[in-house]
């Protein structure tokens, strides 16, 4: 573990040092404009329309970062060869690959805190207080960062085995599936075979299921988030990581590097 | 005998290519190699000989198709043995975004030093290496040269027992490779078992105590340097002076360097050369020996290799 660390944190200096966090950047003047937009629009929804615009500005920015650097976090090291001399050191691969997700995970906490952060701020600005109903806010930030650490052991399983273009295409479209993955088990069975039901429902439950994890209505409209939930959410998001990085383990501590 | 730091045992390995990966092509073939405890050993071939197959085999990046090996007694597969190894890849690339200082650290973070020994260690090795007004500097910003003493400090980071070096000498000038050689050389007093890789053999001459030879995948010779290469005289050199001109027959077989000549004769006819030159009015300035050197035996492995058409094997099944 105090291996992984090491490599988690290597790669958090990483993400540092290529401006990955410059996004924030992007969204603070996003948030900027919609605060003085939202003085134009009529009073009641300003809180709905920059929680809307916040979270999903937030989480775009995260599913691209965990999508794009994802992908790259162990093609980047064959192509450039940097692995070579670090594999030759008492580590094992597995350990190499729970760093590199650990420490991409801890980017997009880091840059997500900041971005929510932001959000809380451009709130305070437009309703000039904060009220308890909007903790909630919070809750929908750690689903949305619940979510890209899903998407990062997605991207990270894919790398493994195949080109980053590939891992990048199966990465968006598994996300994209995962979010009617309800739809999926909901289907109508009279038409279908009952095989076919069968299938679609056992399938519904091997994909990742992303819908569960978005609650910006929720947040938008300042309901509560059941505790039931944040905890469903948080125990899923474990497993499923744990699944797939394990895959990822199995594929990578076989594989040949060029 | 101390035992053996390496044992290489049928060790095999083919990539397979084409459509569907039927077609496999062999990069090593069956070596069995032994490098004993303490000593340097050189482990030369052409480019494309399975040398870097080798050593990334025994380093675990790549997986063999048959054989074993044991490094320090343990199997290769075992990650711990690590600890007592140090690696230098062919042509390094490290992290850029680092500097030398901070990318020693952390690769000295996966050998349990202490944050102290971490830092003393990290200074000692920058100096070692000749990096240390480079130390703040980012990696990006590197010759291929001053990488490759990165690589080798980061290769004898940890103090290792085994240190394998692939092509330690590539992309340095004559005073890097000067110096990785001192490097070597330490290495050796200090008891170290070195195995590098080289297609230069000037280099192999002068470092190892012995030398293993491979082309095609398959290894050709092992032994020293100079029990390889045929030890018997092909002839004598006599280098000499002539003031004026003569017509003697044997200085149309000299050839002249600047202001003396050299010629080569056999044996058993030096003594009558010499008495010939010094009719001639020849001052003798040298006489040795000429021996076959391992460049032409090596030339002679690939020569071979090429005529018999079998660097690259393919098998279609």
């Amino acid at each position: 573990m105090r291996r992984a660390g090491a490599v988690a944190l290597n790669t958090f200096r990483e993400a540092v040092r290529d401006r990955v966090l410059y996004n924030l950047v992007f969204f603070a003047l996003l948030m900027m404009a919609a605060a003085i937009a939202v003085g134009q629009i009529s009073v009641g929804i300003e809180q709905t329309v920059i929680v809307s615009l916040g979270l999903s500005a937030i989480s775009v920015i995260g599913l691209l970062i965990s999508i794009f650097i994802g992908v790259a976090l162990v093609s980047k090291e064959m192509d450039k060869r940097t692995l070579y001399a670090l594999l030759a050191k008492p580590v094992w691969r597995w350990e190499f690959l729970l760093g590199k997700f650990a420490g991409l995970v801890l980017t997009l906490a880091v840059n997500t805190a900041a971005m929510a952060l932001g959000l809380l701020l451009v709130m305070i600005y437009v309703k000039h207080a904060l009220e308890r109903s909007d903790a909630v806010v919070l809750v929908a930030v750690y689903f949305i960062l619940l979510k890209l650490a899903l998407i990062v052991a997605l991207a990270l399983l894919f790398s493994c085995f195949t080109t980053p273009l590939l891992a990048i295409l199966f990465t968006v479209g598994l996300y994209i599936v995962g979010l009617y993955v309800q739809e999926l088990r909901n289907l109508p069975v009279e038409v279908m075979s009952p095989a076919m039901s069968a299938f679609t429902k056992w399938l519904s439950y091997l994909l990742p299921n992303f819908e569960n994890f978005n609650v910006m209505a929720m947040a938008a409209h300042g309901r509560a988030v059941p505790g039931a939930l944040i905890l469903q959410n948080t125990l899923y998001t474990v497993v499923y990581c744990t699944i797939v990085l394990t895959a990822a383990a199995v594929v990578f501590s076989r594989r040949d590097l060029k | 005998m101390p035992g053996s730091a390496i044992e290489i045992e049928n060790l095999t390995k083919e990539y397979p290519f084409g459509f569907l990966h039927l077609k496999k092509k062999t990069s090593l073939e069956g070596l069995n190699m032994q490098v004993e405890m303490g000593e340097v050993f050189g482990f030369i071939g052409p480019n494309g000989a399975g040398k870097s197959t080798t050593i990334k085999l025994l380093m675990r990046l790549i997986f063999p198709t048959a054989g074993s090996a044991r490094i320090l007694g343990k199997p290769i597969s075992d990650v711990e043995m690590h600890r007592d190894i140090g690696y230098l890849p062919e042509q390094p690339y490290f992290y850029d975004y680092l500097t030398a200082a901070e990318l020693l650290d952390y690769f000295a973070r996966f050998h349990d030093l202490t944050a102290a020994d971490r830092k003393e260690r990290v200074e000692r090795m920058l100096k070692k290496v000749g990096l240390e007004t480079a130390r703040k500097m980012q990696l990006r910003k590197y010759s291929k040269g001053m990488l490759q003493r990165v690589g080798l400090a980061q290769a004898i980071l940890h103090d290792p027992k085994v240190v394998i070096l692939d092509e330690p000498m590539s992309g340095l000038d004559p005073v890097g490779r000067r110096e990785v050689r001192d490097i070597i050389l330490e290495l050796k007093r200090d008891g170290k078992t070195v195995m590098f890789s080289t297609h230069i053999l000037s280099d192999a001459e002068m470092l190892c105590d012995r030398v293993g030879v491979i082309a095609g995948g398959k290894l050709r010779g092992v032994g020293a340097p100079g029990t390889l290469v045929d030890m018997k005289t092909q002839g004598m050199e006599i280098v000499f002076e002539l003031r004026g001109t003569s017509n003697a027959p044997l200085l149309s077989k000299a050839t002249r360097m600047g202001d003396c000549y050299r010629l080569q004769v056999a044996e058993e006819e030096l003594y009558a050369a010499i008495e010939q030159l010094r009719a001639a009015g020849g001052r003798i300035l040298s006489v040795s020996q000429v021996k076959a050197t391992l460049e032409e035996f090596f030339m002679n492995l690939v020569e071979a290799d090429r005529a018999q058409g079998s660097a690259v094997e393919v098998s279609g099944k």
